[in-house]
């Protein structure tokens, strides 16, 4: 059965595009000139990019200055850690659960050292009780990608500050769904990304707090404060701030109406025989990721697909090729059991009906994905 | 029909595929993850398990606009079919791991998994054809004698073939086959066949043994015993090889010497004239049906290789066994390969080779 209209319950993948976010983009996107360029052309297309920056500096809590485009979140994270100086402090601290944009910079380093995470997928009290000087960075996502734990990101700033080591916080998956406030946080490095809240794919940002100085990964035309060299797409930087102000502005009733939805395909999963939902009790109300014991995922998803839903394991895939979610085996599950969750998260077009139908589909799959 | 398209990423299974989708089935395409480890690209026109097959397959399926999964058989792959023939090897016997992949893991695990997610059928791009009748279904000879592949699938029980889909065994000629994907706009339409052994890309079987085997010195004999070499290990020979003998000692007649039987007990290696690799009798063991088990003794013909000769025989099954006694010897047949037995050009069943007699 294959459907014209879908339910797609995959934002925290990429969120469909705001249609008044495109439209506000289109304007700019026949804009002629550099940023760079000093005549009337360059200058109109630096306004539009100074309005923007600004507009999302306001939105984020940080000042115009701090904000750093970049390419999306896994651009930011990459500039995060790796530009982030460590002479005399050799190490770097991530949590176990973080994106693979920060936690394959361990290929990279072999000075990290790991924070574990309990079975509820939060940071584990006391992980960062034995973070020492020889500490730089310190880096915990806001929210994480595959089950929406939200962490505890004041203990993180505070531990790390009181070792005289920088804080970053992902917070791809928080910008937009939850109060994100960068002076308020502490924090001293944060990245956001447009396409998880109604933005461009192609755009995000690192904020970099006054005073940070970071060591730029690639060289160029010094564009960003010298950070990170390339002409900024202008266009994606316009849309990004015109959909992080929607999302902002929206964020309070949006987020008590997806909690909603939220609590309701809990309560419908919890029918389901030998399910176990994954997030936490603090968690985004736009993720709810839940384990079906003696399923493989990837067979629930063949059925959800073929039934009209788009859903996803949340986890990184090689070639297509489904592994157990490394967020889930570190938070003490199985690998059977990481092989049999899945992720449905939700956004501005998300509606009651989409997970209506998915409970009304979900069961039976469930139930034939045992079988197979 | 819901219908479950193996992709390897090849012309033929793009192709198999395109057409069930203009017959109207509901098609889904999966790849099959058989390599642990698998290779970033293709050497050389070998192996179906690379990355750049899977991206091949997906992308076939993207232009069909079916959907397309990747399913993980690899520990099954390891177990069934890799460890299988390395054993095999190991114990003196010449293994056909495509035939073994299609008894377990393509026709079986892949099938089941699909039955059970709903699917009806699994298709594939051999080149062969079912005929149904009624409830009951019989596998020929694909149309195009040079690229049949029915033996690969003379492994196949009734239960199997009934749940396949083969839209490749009409096809008259390659060519006409790679024009069509070309016209479909299928970028695998010049992709070169695959060959050899798909989980020894390099095709070097012998170095993949002796990785796994580890090498051992043993001697090479002639029919009396006398030793007239060495060799590093009995797995690297098959019976009817006459190449990379390397004998210090030259035959008396002057002609070449063959490998006729391999002992891995006492890990010797025994050579002789062509005339000792002539076999009239096969005993074979593990009989699979493509219909009905048969008992009795009847006319047929026997395929002893995939690109083999069908050869007139008397075949004998009784008690497990089967008994193929040829009407004119054959040379150079080894234990642990199949023979297919065929009615004309219908498929009959299949045994793994356990002995032969001249």
């Amino acid at each position: 059965m294959s459907t014209s209209t879908r339910s797609y319950l995959d934002h925290a993948a990429s969120s469909p595009m705001v249609p008044a976010v495109a439209a506000a983009m289109g304007e700019v996107l026949l804009l002629a000139g550099n940023p760079n360029s000093l005549h009337q052309s360059g200058r109109s297309a630096r306004r539009v990019l100074a309005e923007a920056r600004e507009s999302l500096a306001a939105d984020l809590g940080a000042q115009p200055d701090e904000i750093v485009f970049t390419s999306g979140g896994t651009e930011a994270n990459n500039l995060a850690l790796l530009g982030a100086p460590r002479q005399g402090r050799p190490l770097v601290a991530i949590s176990a659960i973080e994106h693979p944009s920060v936690a394959e910079f361990t290929a990279r380093c072999d000075a990290v050292r790991v924070l574990p995470v309990a079975g509820d997928g939060q940071l584990q009290p006391g992980a960062l009780s034995e973070l020492g000087t020889d500490v730089a960075l310190v880096s915990v996502m806001w929210v994480n990608n595959e089950t929406g734990a939200i962490q505890p990101l004041g203990e993180v700033v505070a531990a790390a500050h009181a070792v005289g080591a920088w804080a970053h916080s992902d917070a791809v998956q928080a910008f937009g769904h939850l109060p994100v406030n960068f002076a308020e946080s502490g924090l001293d490095l944060l990245s956001v990304s447009a396409h998880k809240l109604g933005g461009p794919v192609g755009v995000g940002a690192l904020v970099v707090r006054r005073g940070v100085k970071l060591t730029p990964v690639g060289f160029g035309g010094g564009q960003e404060a010298k950070l990170r060299s390339g002409t900024v797409p202008v266009a994606l930087a316009h849309g990004f701030a015109v959909a992080a102000r929607l999302a902002v502005s929206q964020r309070d009733s949006e987020a008590a109406r997806l909690a909603g939805l939220k609590a309701r395909l809990a309560a419908g999963l919890d029918q389901i025989d030998r399910s176990r939902l994954n997030s936490a009790a603090k968690s985004s109300p736009a993720i709810l990721n839940a384990t079906f014991s003696g399923t493989r995922a990837d067979d629930l998803l063949l059925l959800l697909d073929a039934a009209g839903i788009d859903a996803s394991t949340g986890s990184a895939c090689t070639a297509g090729l489904h592994q157990p979610s490394e967020v889930l085996l570190a938070m003490g599950r199985s690998a059977s059991d990481a092989r049999a969750s899945l992720r449905f998260s939700f956004g501005w077009s998300t509606t009651q009906a989409d997970i209506d139908r998915l409970l009304a589909v979900l069961p039976g799959a469930v139930a034939q994905a045992r079988k197979a | 029909m819901r219908v479950l398209a193996a992709m390897s990423g090849g012309v033929d299974s793009a192709v198999a595929a395109a057409r069930l989708v203009d017959a109207g089935h509901e098609v889904t395409g999966v790849h099959l993850a058989l390599a642990r480890n698998p290779e970033l690209f293709r050497s050389g026109s070998r192996g179906c398990c690379s990355l750049a097959d899977t991206n091949d397959a997906r992308r076939a399926a993207d232009v069909l606009g079916i959907p397309f999964y990747v399913w993980d058989f690899s520990e099954q792959f390891a177990d069934d079919v890799v460890a299988d023939f390395v054993a095999e090897y190991a114990a003196g016997r010449t293994p056909n791991p495509c035939l073994r992949c299609n008894e377990k893991i393509k026709f079986a695990a892949l099938l089941e998994r699909g039955i059970g997610l709903g699917f009806d059928a699994v298709a594939t791009g051999h080149y062969a054809r079912l005929q149904r009748h009624g409830d009951s279904v019989s596998l020929y000879r694909a149309a195009e004698q040079a690229k049949d592949q029915s033996y690969v699938l003379g492994v196949l029980s009734a239960a199997q073939l009934g749940r396949c889909e083969f839209p490749l065994g009409e096809v008259t000629a390659k060519a006409e086959l790679r024009a069509e994907a070309a016209e479909r706009g299928l970028l695998v339409a010049d992709k070169p066949d695959s060959h050899d052994i798909c989980f020894i890309p390099t095709g070097d079987t012998a170095g993949f043994l002796n990785d796994r085997l580890g090498q051992r010195t043993g001697d090479i004999v002639d029919e009396n015993g006398d030793v007239l070499g060495a060799h590093l290990g009995h797995h690297q020979f098959t019976v009817g090889q006459r190449h990379g003998l390397h004998l210090s000692v030259p035959a008396g007649d002057g002609r070449p010497r063959y490998v006729v039987g391999v002992d891995p007990v006492a890990n010797t290696v025994t050579v002789g004239p062509k005339g000792s690799l002539a076999v009239r009798t096969i005993r074979g063991i593990r009989p699979t049906w493509t219909e009905q088990p048969i008992a009795g003794s009847w006319r047929g013909l026997v395929q002893v290789r995939a690109h083999g000769e069908p050869m007139p025989a008397t075949i004998e099954a009784a008690d497990g066994t089967v008994t193929v006694v040829l009407d004119t010897p054959a040379f150079g047949i080894a234990p642990g390969q199949a023979a297919v037995c065929y009615d004309g050009e219908r498929v009959v069943g299949a045994a793994t080779i356990e002995a032969t007699n001249s």
